[in-house]
């Protein structure tokens, strides 16, 4: 027997990508630290980046004068309002878009048309519409979740296994306990995924909402603080919304890890 | 209850899948339907179950369903159709529900089609935790819970690999022995239809239609692995096909 021979060169392996926790924290520090390094030695120039040990300063003042919940309080009512009214009609709609021939060729288009408009550009229209007080707002917000909600819903439940559904019909199902037990869950994946993007989308959209008539509101700091070219105080406003799309994020995965567990 | 066919016909546009099939499933027998790939056997028992109607042709329910029968047309199918995100015990749930049998009557049932198909100890396991012959079982498991007149089974055994299928085979003949159901069995597999098959009906290449009808008489509690009368009956039913699965190949390969 020859025993010679050389092992086999492996070259499976990867394309499966895990969570590493202590990665993504690192990338931020290491950025954080290098920005830090860069305005203390003064390659950076204090005009082009606020130096983050300022930012943070910036925003312990806000803390301690109290004015930080002052503005993240009407943000995340509006932010929850609004995104709970466009994610919860965008579901239904993309539901019925998923199950109904009519509702599909009607709407289809529509939600392609609209999909595309930058809803920033409404907002105008909403303020005439709903008032400039809150009304407007929760609109905007409502109004741009709606649109990806409902294409991911809709996709979602094109995808759920038909031999499933074939499957309830053959055991005599009733039509609406075929939607709720198999097509429902079944569009849960792409639901959950969908709303990732649209939650975001209300993050950002959240500024804009703000850009009229609100005296409070993380948006209104941001844009106050813009406007003044005032760099800390801006940073701190984009830290605060950075947070929140952190934290929406990690919510929709432990919802994920939840719901989703069936999932091999 | 017995189920006839009268002379079914289909076709899809213009394209012809199958011609006057005229078939009596009598109650208490397993039927078993082969024959070339594509010629409509899945179709076939599509039209039995109601789940498609075919052009030309009815299919009959003679005599009433037997009482506590929730679903008299049942079917088991070969991708299983488990709901992924129900345990075991909920996928049998899932059948009962609609017909108001919930808390301790749903219980019953379940514990005992568990019991039947020798999944106890499996109720809580979620599908992606079972092997496919487990799978199959749950499926089975669910179609007895519905008590059916009727099983229809789409070639329920071929997911599986042939030790499972072997395996699965005695359960089910073990099931209809200690419980004669009726049943209409399509499969590829000629040793599954002449182990399970009171009939097995042969069909020709597409359009489908009936060659022959083949009686196997030994009971099945007396069919064993490698039998000779069987062996012979499964020689016969390979010369009824080999020539129609290779005018069928031919087709295909012609366009
Ligand atoms: N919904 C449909 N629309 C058009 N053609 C169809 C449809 N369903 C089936 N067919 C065609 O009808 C023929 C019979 O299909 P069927 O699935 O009944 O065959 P089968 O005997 O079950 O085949 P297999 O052994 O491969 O499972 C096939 O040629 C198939 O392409
Ligand atoms: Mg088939």
């Amino acid at each position: 027997m020859d025993n010679t021979g050389k092992s086999v060169a492996f070259r499976g392996g990867g394309f499966a990508p895990q969570s590493r926790r202590w990665v993504g924290v690192l990338v931020f520090v290491a950025l954080i630290l290098f920005v830090e390094w860069g305005t203390r030695a003064g390659w950076i120039s204090s005009l082009s980046l606020p130096r983050p040990s300022d930012v943070l300063d910036t925003f312990r003042q806000l803390y301690d004068s109290g004015l930080l919940f002052k503005h993240l309080l009407p943000s995340l009512s509006r932010l929850f309002v609004g995104a709970l009214i466009g994610a919860s009609i965008g579901i239904a709609v993309g539901i019925m878009i998923g199950l109904f021939s009519y509702v599909r060729s009607g709407l289809v288009p529509l939600v392609a048309a609209i999909f595309p408009i930058p809803k920033i550009a409404l907002l105008p229209l909403f303020v005439i519409w709903f008032g400039i007080g809150e009304g407007s707002k929760y609109a905007l917000i409502a109004f741009g979740t709606f649109t990806p909600t409902v294409v991911a819903t809709y996709g979602a439940v094109d995808n759920v296994d038909r031999t499933l559904i074939r499957m309830g019909q053959s055991f005599g199902l009733s039509w609406w306990s075929i939607v709720r037990k198999i097509v429902l869950p079944g569009a849960m994946p792409g639901i959950l995924s969908g709303l990732r993007i649209s939650l975001a989308i209300a993050i950002i959209l959240l500024v804009a909402a703000e850009m009229l008539g609100a005296e409070y509101g993380i948006g209104a700091y941001i844009l106050e603080a813009g406007s003044l070219y005032d760099l800390e105080r801006l940073f701190a406003g984009v830290l605060i919304l950075s947070l929140l799309g952190v934290l929406i994020s990690a919510l929709i995965g432990t919802l994920e890890r939840r719901l989703l567990g069936w999932r091999t | 209850m017995d189920i006839r066919l009268e002379g079914i016909s289909h076709s899809y546009d213009t394209f012809e899948v199958m011609r006057d099939i005229s078939l009596e499933i009598p109650s208490g027998q397993i039927v078993c339907i082969v024959g070339p790939s594509g010629c409509g056997k899945s179709t076939l028992l599509r039209f039995i179950g109601g789940l498609e109607q075919p052009k030309r042709g009815r299919v009959l329910q003679l005599g009433e369903p037997p009482k506590g029968c929730l679903n008299p047309l049942t079917y088991i199918f070969q991708d299983f159709a488990l709901l992924p995100w129900r345990s075991v015990s909920g996928n049998i749930s899932l059948v009962l529900e609609d017909h108001g049998i919930k808390g301790a009557a749903a219980r019953t049932i379940i514990e005992d089609v568990l019991a039947r198909t020798k999944l106890t100890d499996f109720a809580k396991a979620l599908p992606k935790q079972l092997s496919g012959g487990m799978k199959q079982r749950v499926a089975i498991a669910r179609a007895l819970a519905v008590n059916p007149a009727v099983m229809l089974m789409d070639e329920p055994l071929s997911a599986l690999d042939s030790q499972t299928r072997e395996l699965l085979m005695d359960d089910l003949v073990e099931l209809w022995i200690r419980q004669p159901f009726t049943a209409v069995y399509v499969t590829h597999n000629l040793a599954e239809a002449v182990r399970l098959g009171h009939k097995v009906v042969v069909l020709s290449r597409r359009p489908g239609q009936i060659r022959e009808v083949v009686d196997i008489d030994k009971p099945l509690a007396e069919r064993e692995f490698g039998d000779a009368d069987l062996d012979r009956a499964q020689k016969h039913l390979w010369q009824l096909m080999r020539d129609e699965a290779r005018a069928a190949d031919a087709e295909l390969l012609n366009g």
